[in-house]
């Protein structure tokens, strides 16, 4: 063991100095940070260590497509599209179309129609699924025979839809955050159902709920007048008075026909307003509609709510308008975000939330160093006076554990998360197991009579096996943890599993290696421990 | 330079004759631990019981502990948990999930709180989490803890014989046990990070296992002749001090990090303690006494090194001649 390569000794150094390279940018301030990165200019921006969300401050939201609403946007829109091929196809049925939970039914008069109208219903198949032809179908169509039509929603045609409404919402809610000129905020799918958001470093975590927890679909409709139909028209809440509104069902103009959206101040009154405009389509509708209609009122609706119901003086032909609603320069501001990044495909819920302020991360970051400085220095002194001269090589490769296992979290852009300090902390108690081994079975072979040579051999090598046993159970506890473990708590199975591997090497390699050039220099005739 | 020595050098315990002593101490507070469970409950945090935890620091002087208790009794949540804590400027919050369970209720729920406190208090940290989330942030506790020690039990079955496997297995679930019963008697929160701690503690616990027993199946290819009982015992002896001092440093590390790491780490911690203690503990009186249990003989861990021998020669070749020269002095 005592004969050690000279490019083994070079790797080793080699590997040490790499590692410190990698984490020297992390410990740098901002300003000297820069100043590297100027100097650097062949590589890009050196890497540095990503805090996470628990130590510099910041939110993380997770939402979920609200499935009952995505159902019953569907199971109303089957109602709609039953009665519109019944209608084209002039087929008579006994009593209405039934609503269901999961979708419609009705009774055909005569038994015969049943061949006009399922082809009609099944060709509805492509209207419903994005992805026709693979896996079954999105709707069901049940004829008993005896004239009762039912049409509902399959789960596979619920989930492909809220799947679909998933994939669009992730970039609606990019625009959203974007808007809010915070830096790297991510967002991940998960699952089939779920977005999460995590924004670093966020002044005002509610405004981030505010602009997450709305759909914002936006419609001009007409109000109602005396004498229609209840059937074209439907009570709506307003956002600014007590009491409900009548209104069309018709949707004049929809929010995606907007191509932009300002906050500003009403010319007259000076209060808070969103000045917006249409893109041609939704200017020459609009300009139909309220030419036709001069004298009217009509209402602005968000998310089913009317925000306010203003009276048509001339017909609005210009594609540009505005809304006002008695809003405050926030309100204002947050809507005219909401109507620039477009509608949300369904109604999101926020199902968890993990804020923290900057100023608890920062109290975080203090205690993590403190708890790392006080558990190494006791550590530390420990092997010193444990183990003697063999205490310093240990210590000295734990100083070279402590830089790989941060050189491990730059190179593998992995976050360092309160639970990963902890973690860091523990490994420091548990690198020196491996020494602890090795020594401690030096000793014992040297009390059974084997010369100083023999025993740091043997000790070198009977310990090995054991150290891989002991450390292999302790690498799949981590490893499961990472799987399973979510936010902070994946840093610490990071910390350990990355603190086990690099424990082994240097532990054994490093310590083997400097006792062999001690051995050589001091040329011993008695074990120091 | 005189060297500190916490073991005592060459110690001749009789760990095997202590069995009488350590199963039944040990069968008291397993059984000790259930009830605790049963009858205290573990503290669940809002990561396993679903509901809103805030953070408050008063922006001067002490956290009104009462008077939070009385404003947020006005806010219509439900139960609220009012705590004060570290220099008592700080204090938390926490109430369940609001009726309905609607996610819209929870986040109104968080509004209100905020803005009756904003006046006196900063929010510094908020975390809420929906009973569906929390319900599968159990789920994969429990998943984790199981299959940690499943693939540690396939683990230990390649490298050992069955007995060692299932010893260190059972030694590990009295750990679990005992952990459980200590969350219960503490009433510490057991949230995410307590998974982590128990994990930990897992992988901890078979650690110390898997060196006592990887002595004894050495011992056992050395001296053939030699008795079980006396065999462990000699084992447990010789990595005696080695126990001792992992235990330490890993207990000196913990040890700052509940003292310094910072009240959210603090629970983890204090687990993480208990947990080494209780791993080492077991490592020696229950698993290694185990074996004796299941009926483990010296002639199959020799009768395993020789199958070992014949499928890799090379490797197996090498301890033939140590034990030769070992014989003489120890015997």
């Amino acid at each position: 063991m005592l004969r050690f390569a000279k490019w083994k000794i070079f790797a080793i150094l080699a590997m040490t100095l790499s590692a410190l390279l990698t984490v020297v940018p992390s410990t740098l301030s901002p300003a000297q940070y820069d100043a590297l990165a100027r100097a650097l200019p062949l590589w890009g921006k050196p890497p540095t260590i990503v805090l996470g969300l628990d130590l510099q401050g910041g939110s993380y939201v997770m939402l979920e497509v609200d499935k009952a609403s995505v159902l019953h946007t569907m199971a109303m829109s089957l109602r709609d599209d039953a009665r519109r091929i019944l209608r084209e196809e002039k087929v008579a049925i006994v009593g209405g179309v039934g609503q269901q939970a999961r979708g419609v039914q009705f009774r055909l008069a005569d038994l015969n129609d049943a061949a006009k109208v399922l082809p009609k219903l099944k060709s509805l198949m492509g209207s419903y699924t994005n992805r026709l032809g693979v896996g079954s179908p999105p709707l069901e169509i049940d004829d008993a025979g005896d004239g009762l039509i039912r049409v509902s929603v399959t789960d596979s045609g619920l989930t492909e839809r809220v799947r679909h409404a998933v994939d669009q919402s992730i970039e609606v809610v990019r625009r959203r955050v974007d808007a809010l000129g915070t830096r790297e905020p991510s967002i991940q799918r998960q699952g089939d159902d779920r977005v999460i958001v995590q924004v670093p470093g966020l002044q005002d975590p509610e405004q981030l709920k505010v602009i997450l927890g709305q759909t914002a679909k936006l419609e001009f409709r007409l109000v109602a007048e005396p004498g229609e139909s209840p059937t074209d028209t439907e009570e709506l809440e307003q956002l600014d008075q007590p009491g409900k509104l009548s209104v069309e069902k018709q949707v004049m103009v929809q929010g995606e026909d907007l191509t932009d959206a300002q906050p500003g101040f009403d010319q007259r009154g000076g209060e808070p307003v969103v000045n917006f405009r249409f893109n041609i389509r939704g200017a020459q509708k609009f300009g139909e509609v309220t030419s036709k209609n001069v004298g009217r009122p009509f209402a602005i609706v968000l998310d089913n709510k009317v925000v306010s119901a203003p009276r048509i003086l001339v017909p609005i032909t210009g594609g540009s308008g505005q809304i006002s609603g008695h809003f405050t320069v926030e309100q204002a501001n947050n809507l005219s975000i909401l109507l620039r990044a477009g509608a949300l495909p369904a109604k999101l819920n926020i199902v968890e939330e993990r804020t923290v302020g900057p100023g608890l991360g920062q109290d975080s970051i203090e205690a993590g160093k403190r708890a790392a400085y006080v558990g190494a220095v006791l550590v530390v002194g420990y092997m010193l006076v444990t183990y003697g001269v063999f205490g310093v090589f240990a210590n000295i490769a734990l100083s070279v554990h402590i830089a790989l296992i941060f050189a491990g979290l730059v190179l593998l852009g992995s976050t360092l998360t309160l639970p990963g300090i902890a973690g860091i902390v523990l490994t420091i108690g548990m690198a020196v197991d491996s020494n602890v081994l090795i020594y401690e079975r030096i000793r014992e072979e040297s009390h059974a009579g084997r010369s100083i040579l023999a025993s740091l051999d043997a000790g070198f090598n009977r310990a090995f096996a054991t150290i891989v046993d002991s450390n292999v159970t302790m690498f799949v506890a981590a490893a499961i943890l990472y799987f399973l473990g979510t936010g902070p708590v994946r840093g610490f199975a990071v910390s350990m599993a990355l603190g086990i591997i690099t424990s082994i090497v240097t532990a054994v390699t490093m310590t083997r290696m400097m006792i062999a050039v001690w051995y050589h220099r001091a040329r011993p005739t008695k074990l120091p421990i | 330079m005189k060297l500190l020595r916490l073991a005592p050098e060459n110690t001749k315990f009789p760990f095997m004759r202590f069995r009488r002593v350590s199963y039944p101490l040990s069968a008291m507070l397993s059984i000790v631990s259930v009830l605790l469970f049963l009858f205290l409950h573990m503290n669940f945090g809002i990561d396993f019981a679903g509901g809103t935890e805030v953070e408050l620091r008063a922006k001067s002087g002490h956290a009104e502990v009462g008077a939070l208790r009385v404003i947020a009794g006005k806010l219509d949540l439900g139960d609220v948990e009012v705590q004060s804590f570290g220099n008592q400027s700080d204090a938390t919050l926490r109430f369940g999930t609001q009726a309905g369970g609607q996610a819209s209720a929870q986040q109104a729920a968080i509004e209100r709180v905020k803005s009756a406190v904003e006046n006196d208090y900063d929010v510094r940290r908020v975390d809420s989490v929906g009973p569906r989330v929390s319900g599968e942030l159990v789920q994969n506790g429990i998943l984790g803890v199981v299959l940690s020690i499943f693939a540690v039990l396939g683990y230990l079955w390649f490298r050992f014989e069955w007995q060692f496997a299932l010893s260190a297995v059972i030694a590990t679930m009295h750990d679990l046990l005992l952990t459980v019963g200590f969350f219960s008697l503490t009433q510490l929160e057991f949230n995410s990070s307590s998974i982590a701690a128990i994990l930990t503690i897992v992988g901890y616990s078979l650690n110390e296992t898997v060196v006592v027993l990887d002595r004894i199946r050495e011992m056992m290819r050395k001296y053939k002749k030699m008795s079980a009982a006396q065999i462990i015992d000699m084992s447990v002896n010789a990595v005696l001090p080695r126990t001792i001092m992992t235990a330490t440093t890993v207990f000196l590390a913990l040890l700052s990090l509940a003292i310094f790491g910072g009240h959210v780490i603090r629970s983890f911690s204090l687990a993480m303690i208990w947990g080494i203690v209780v791993a080492t503990y077991s490592s020696v009186f229950i698993c290694s006494p185990m074996l004796i249990y299941l009926g483990l003989r010296a002639e199959e861990a020799a009768g395993r090194d020789e199958e070992e021998k014949r499928a890799a020669p090379q490797v197996a070749a090498k301890p033939k001649p140590d034990a030769r020269r070992a014989k003489p002095s120890t015997a």
